[in-house]
């Protein structure tokens, strides 16, 4: 008999649980034949010797019985208890330790458990329901009914396009005691799906072959112009004083143009670089702003522009890149300043608000008073190079990328971008970010 | 969901959604690889998107056959006929989707490459990634009884719509500018177009998540097109 404590016992659950079958079977036929003899005794009309015996019969198998089944009982209770709640209150502490998205399921696709990484990498995932609801592409599904039905392990790749591209190689296999699937309870582990975020080498490949697309388009332009007054002033302008200096002013301008369109794609390219990831360091978006305010004092007093704050008390945290939070604030505010210049103003706040999606979030809010955007341009702000009025831009200098900057690192941070506008009566730009809650 | 005395009931409503699952997953991916293919011009990708489309219907075909068996079986009331005619109608708004990504695939593999530019093509990807996300989002919204989601979904269609007219004028301009550039900016509107209908697909299973959930018709005002704020956000794109 094992004790209490005992190591676990030599024959697996299954195997002792049919052993009790068997035992209480083989009593229920023991109890019948000495009930049969009885009848027999009493029929046949036997002395009473005969019953005496019978009964005698019946009650050593009724009480030699009763201890072996007990014994066998207690040890099944036994396994049952080392197997189920510890052994799994291990395995899911173990799982969240892990850095790669694990999903353990029953033999059915519902998920036993889903790890740390999975959650935050997959945040609908719950206990229960199938892996299938939150995963919807079509390889996880074949590859789940494969290892559900007969293979014992399947490989494949994963591609996920919405909020951001990634990409996993996905392996997903049976677990290694796990008994013939008819046998085995609803809601326990049978499977796990394990993942391997393969998105950062596809980014690298993806990168380069846009960044040679997008800076040969954009980079011709200013070079043709500068190479163009170059030949002039090689030629008919060598020695004429005044068009060399208007020239060289220009061509100075264009370089220029040049360098920060090079440092917009580059920084662009970083952000989508680490688009993937979602940055976990804690902000205060109170302080983020007040400092882009300071920065930019000087600008907005060069333009006659007031920048009106409005902030809360309290510290206003979310998880962020400080650097690529304040970059997305300088870039709103000093597109206020210089769009918005004809209004004087530019009001800058800050409330917490309740998002349908988002769910606890702050939105940050920068108003100018500028001729504001027609609303053909307002849904293509954000694409690369896409600029409402070309002549314009230029004027101030943009690159074309700067609200595709904004918008990557808002996506970045599982926020959202909104912008709103009524032709002559400026324009206000929405940043909505998820607010952490301070510990 | 609340459970049934008859349990294979509740197995066979499980079996209808996860059937929606599966539609959504492979509608998604299809959109995925139609962009996929007109970006690159990849013909072979295109072809396969097209045979793909063949699954969607079959599968629509199975949710129909199989919740008219469970209507006769069950006679369902109330929530429960709700979520089975709901079914029906995503489904059917599903294989749609499905029908016009096919169509698609069916413009890359006729599109001469030649005329092929980034710009054009960028306001294109813009509007399907956005339309992809509502697709995303309403299926999710389905698989986790999410009627705030769904609405969430319909309230963002006008997006989708001012980014059609706005992809129209640029197409317009393109065609006016270089008349060689016809036949390849009026295949581009009708993409636009096929991504635009998708979009009010999305809006439609929207209303019936969120009919199935709360018994009510979405209704009240609706930011329309024109003064729509536009936003973009992780979850919503």
């Amino acid at each position: 008999m094992p004790e209490a404590g005992a190591p676990l016992p030599e024959a697996p659950p299954s195997a002792l649980r049919s052993r009790v079958v068997q035992g209480k079977v083989l009593r229920l036929m023991a109890l019948a034949t000495g009930l049969a003899v009885l009848a027999l005794a009493h029929l046949s009309s036997l002395p009473w010797l005969a019953h005496g015996l019978a009964l005698l019969l019946l009650a050593l198998i009724y009480v030699g019985w009763r201890p072996a089944l007990r014994r066998e009982e207690g040890r099944l209770s036994e396994a049952a208890r080392v197997l189920r709640p510890d052994a799994e209150f291990k395995l899911s502490t173990v799982l969240d330790a892990l850095g790669a998205p694990t999903i353990l399921t029953d033999r059915r696709g519902h998920i036993v458990h889903a790890n740390a990484a999975a959650l935050k990498a997959f945040p609908g995932l719950k206990q229960g329901h199938p892996v299938t609801f939150f995963i919807r592409a079509p390889a996880m599904l074949s590859g789940l009914e494969a290892v559900l039905g007969n293979d014992s392990e399947v490989r494949f790749e994963l591609l996920d396009h919405i909020p951001v591209e990634r990409s996993y190689d996905v392996l997903i296999r049976r677990l290694g005691g796990a008994p013939e699937v008819g046998h085995l309870a609803i809601g326990t582990a049978f499977a796990v799906i394990f993942m391997t975020e393969t998105s950062a080498a596809k980014r690298i490949e993806a990168m380069r072959v846009d960044f040679v697309a997008n800076a040969s388009h954009e980079l011709r332009t200013p070079l043709a112009s500068i190479l163009g007054f170059v030949e002039t002033l090689q030629g008919p302008a060598r020695d004429d004083a005044t068009a060399r200096r208007t020239f060289l002013g220009i061509m100075e301008t264009q370089a220029r143009r040049m360098a920060r369109l090079i440092d917009d794609l580059l920084s662009l390219s970083k952000i989508e670089m680490s688009a993937h990831i979602t940055p976990s360091a804690e902000i205060d978006l109170v302080a983020a702003l007040r400092s882009v305010v300071d920065t930019l004092g000087g600008l907005a007093q060069d333009r006659a522009v007031a920048l009106k704050l409005t902030l809360p008390e309290a510290r206003s945290l979310v998880a962020g890149d400080r650097d690529e939070l304040l970059r997305v604030f300088e870039n709103l505010i000093e597109n206020g300043i210089k769009y918005g210049q004809s209004g004087g103003v530019v009001e800058i706040g800050l409330t917490p608000v309740e998002d349908a999606v988002i769910g606890p979030a702050l939105a940050i809010t920068v108003r100018d008073f500028g001729p504001g955007i027609a609303a053909k341009h307002l849904p293509r702000l954000t694409e690369r190079f896409y600029r409402a009025d070309v002549s314009e831009s230029r004027v101030m200098g943009g690159t074309g990328l700067g609200l595709s900057i904004v918008k990557h690192i808002v996506t970045r941070h599982r926020g959202r971008l909104g912008i709103a506008s009524i032709p002559g009566d400026g324009a206000t730009f929405t940043v909505t970010l998820p607010a952490l809650t301070p510990k | 969901m609340t459970q049934h005395i008859v349990r294979t009931f509740d197995e066979e409503l499980g079996l209808l959604s996860s059937k929606i699952n599966q539609m959504g997953g492979i509608a998604e991916a299809m959109m995925v690889d139609a962009l996929d293919a007109l970006s690159k011009h990849d013909v072979s990708k295109a072809r396969g998107v097209i045979e793909r489309d063949a699954q969607l219907d079959a599968l629509q075909h199975d949710i129909e056959e199989l919740a008219v068996l469970v209507i006769a079986r069950r006679q369902p009331m109330a929530n429960d006929l709700r979520q089975i005619m709901g079914t029906i109608r995503i489904a059917s708004d599903l294989e749609r989707i499905g029908d016009l990504v096919k169509n698609i695939g069916k413009r890359v593999t006729v599109m001469e490459e030649r005329f092929l530019s980034m710009r054009s093509l960028s306001g294109i990807q813009h509007m399907a990634h956005l339309v992809l996300g509502q697709v995303k989002t309403v299926v999710d919204s389905f698989a986790q009884n999410n009627a705030e989601l769904a609405r969430h979904v319909w309230l963002h269609d006008g997006e989708v719509d001012t980014l059609n007219n706005s992809l129209f004028r640029e197409l317009l301009t393109y065609m006016m500018e270089d008349p060689r550039s016809i036949t390849f900016a009026t295949h581009l509107l009708f993409i636009a177009k096929n991504i635009e209908r998708a979009g009010d697909h999305a809006t439609n299973i929207a209303e019936t998540v969120y009919f199935i959930e709360t018994g009510q018709q979405l209704s009240g005002p609706r930011p329309k097109g024109d003064t729509a704020p536009y936003s973009l956000s992780a979850k919503d794109v």
